[in-house]
């Protein structure tokens, strides 16, 4: 099964220490267990622009969707054999210490 | 010979305890339709129920019932399938048509039903979502008894089952007992699933009470199934102490209200009407418990402690004779594995009988500073009983009546009018403490 991890920011999350901060060997693991698809991390809300089309119109806003105080700084597409290998992948991401992480399931067009 | 009615009554109860969750887990696993499976037990006993009068109990309830089930979930995929044979539905038919009417002793089907609660209680689920899974499809209770004992409409209970199933498909919650590195804190979220049940039903009063009764039975029984299925493993010894905890407070079920409703305390509470063979029961398998952690080496949790607790108070003959110290230093142990400031609370009560009410209070007043507690209204009242027992009585009725504001229904209310009247009224009481 396909996971979604949305990496988010929580600033209720104790402060980022970048000696503790293990996203390489968290990816050459993720590399060499075959569940890595792809991920990356994701610009600030600042660089955000939504879109919308209503009545025809193309409208473009500036920033996020929603307002809110935790933002998505991140996301990796996992493979996973079931849910409780995607809370062990979430759980070793640094973010789920800094951050927190949301694991959504992909949900395939068709299904 | 067309049976008694009463046996057939009987035979299909018994039946029903013993068996629902075993075939439920089977055909889960070999279908990995939970509302089929669920569906296809609930018509296996009403078959039973129209069968069994005419044609007599059959001799293995067991298999008669696995059989009638795994029947009707075969017809169930067959036309469902019928129109594009998936590849995928061929070989879970080919699989239902093999399953034999398996012995309750099967190690296969205790594999199958320990799967069914792992999963039913899995972290990902809603916790109201677990608890109301597992009495469906663990217990077997209807829809409808789930929806009347947690007080909602069906409509509401079943959408939340239909929820939860379609989260354990979707999300891909897996059906399988959680492998070594899981199962302690898998274990754990299992047995707070239990005791919240049991809870729900034992915390109910008044007309509430009989309705929400079916939570207290099914609680004590799926904790004991736990315990049973767990047997050898290091989970075990908390399970029994959970089992032990229920049974303690169950063995005073009766004696927790007097006739017009009112509370009673567990010093004024009766202690010849509790149920001595529940007390009894509960006093053996928390030294079992103990005896088996010795062997295993597993420290005590906190339902451990807390059964310890309940057997201070409950195998005492009085209130007066009850080993406060000993209470006092088990809260002691159990703030330091689960700190909370109601179990501090509960420890000044407890340093309060044994050491006396000065110091007592002063591990209340202590509390009652950081705010912790605020809106809790068992912390004005105990810190009123001990004011009272000092002849403090100002104090003690500005107390009481700071904990009837707070007071969370008109049982509790009704119990602090009643100790307050009596504070302003001047007359010596008896003690007391729930």
């Amino acid at each position: 099964m396909e996971y979604m991890l949305f990496i988010c920011s929580d600033p209720t999350a104790p402060k980022y220490v970048a000696a503790e901060d293990n996203i390489v060997e968290w990816g050459a693991e993720m590399e060499a267990r075959g569940v890595s698809r792809h991920g990356d991390r994701l610009r600030p809300v600042e660089d955000a622009t939504t879109v919308t089309v209503r009545a025809g119109e193309v409208v473009v806003s500036d920033g996020p969707f929603a307002e809110t105080k935790e933002w998505i700084a991140g996301y990796d597409i996992i493979a996973c054999t079931d849910l409780d290998e995607a809370i062990e992948v979430a759980s070793k991401h640094p973010m789920a210490r800094f951050g927190k992480i949301e694991i959504r399931p992909v949900w395939p067009l068709g299904e | 010979m067309v049976p008694e009615p009463s046996d057939v009554q009987t035979a299909i109860e018994t039946a029903s305890a013993l068996e629902t969750a075993r075939i439920t887990a089977t055909l889960i696993r070999v279908t990995g339709d939970w509302s089929l499976a669920e569906d296809c037990v609930q018509d296996a006993f009403a078959r039973a129920l129209v069968d069994w009068p005419m044609r007599g109990i059959p001799r293995n309830p067991a298999a008669w019932l696995t059989t009638v089930a795994r029947n009707r979930a075969i017809d169930r995929m067959r036309s469902a399938a019928s129109e594009k044979r998936a590849v995928r539905e061929l070989a879970i038919l080919t699989a239902l048509e093999g399953l034999e009417g398996e012995a309750e002793s099967d190690p296969a089907a205790d594999d199958d039903r320990l799967r069914l609660i792992y999963t039913c209680c899995h972290p990902a689920l809603p916790l109201d979502a677990r608890v109301a899974l597992t009495l469906r499809t663990v217990a077997g209770l209807t829809t409808g008894e789930i929806a009347r004992a947690f007080l909602v409409s069906e409509a509401t209970m079943s959408k939340r089952l239909v929820r939860a199933r379609a989260k354990i498909r979707d999300a891909g919650i897996p059906y399988r007992v959680p492998p070594p590195e899981l199962i302690s804190e898998r274990t754990a979220g299992i047995l707070a699933v239990l005791y919240l049940m049991f809870n729900e039903g034992y915390s109910a009063t008044g007309s509430n009470s009989l309705i929400r009764e079916p939570l207290v039975r099914e609680a004590i029984r799926l904790t004991r199934l736990l315990a049973a299925l767990l047997d050898g493993s290091p989970q075990e010894p908390e399970a029994l102490g959970l089992l032990a905890l229920m049974l303690f407070h169950h063995a005073r079920r009766r004696t927790r209200t007097d006739a017009a409703g009112d509370l009673v305390t567990l010093e004024e509470q009766d202690r010849q009407s509790w149920d001595r063979a529940a007390v009894a029961e509960a006093v053996a398998l928390l030294a079992a418990a103990d005896q088996m952690a010795i062997s295993r080496r597993s420290q005590p949790g906190s339902y451990r402690i807390q059964a310890a607790i309940a057997a201070c108070h409950m195998t005492a003959s009085s209130s007066g004779t009850t080993d406060f110290g000993q209470v006092a230093l088990l809260y002691d142990h159990l703030a330091q594995i689960a700190p909370s400031p109601v179990i501090e609370l509960n420890r000044a009560v407890a340093v309060a009988m044994s050491q006396g009410p000065e110091a007592g209070l002063a591990l209340i007043d202590q509390l009652d500073l950081t705010r912790s507690l605020a809106g809790y209204y068992l912390l004005p009242a105990a810190k009123a009983d001990l004011l009272r027992r000092l002849g403090r009585k100002t104090e003690a009725g500005r107390e009481y009546q700071r904990a009837r504001e707070l007071a969370p229904s008109e049982v509790e209310r009704r119990y602090l009018t009643k100790r307050l009247a009596e504070t302003t009224a001047g007359s010596p009481s008896s003690s007391e403490y729930s």
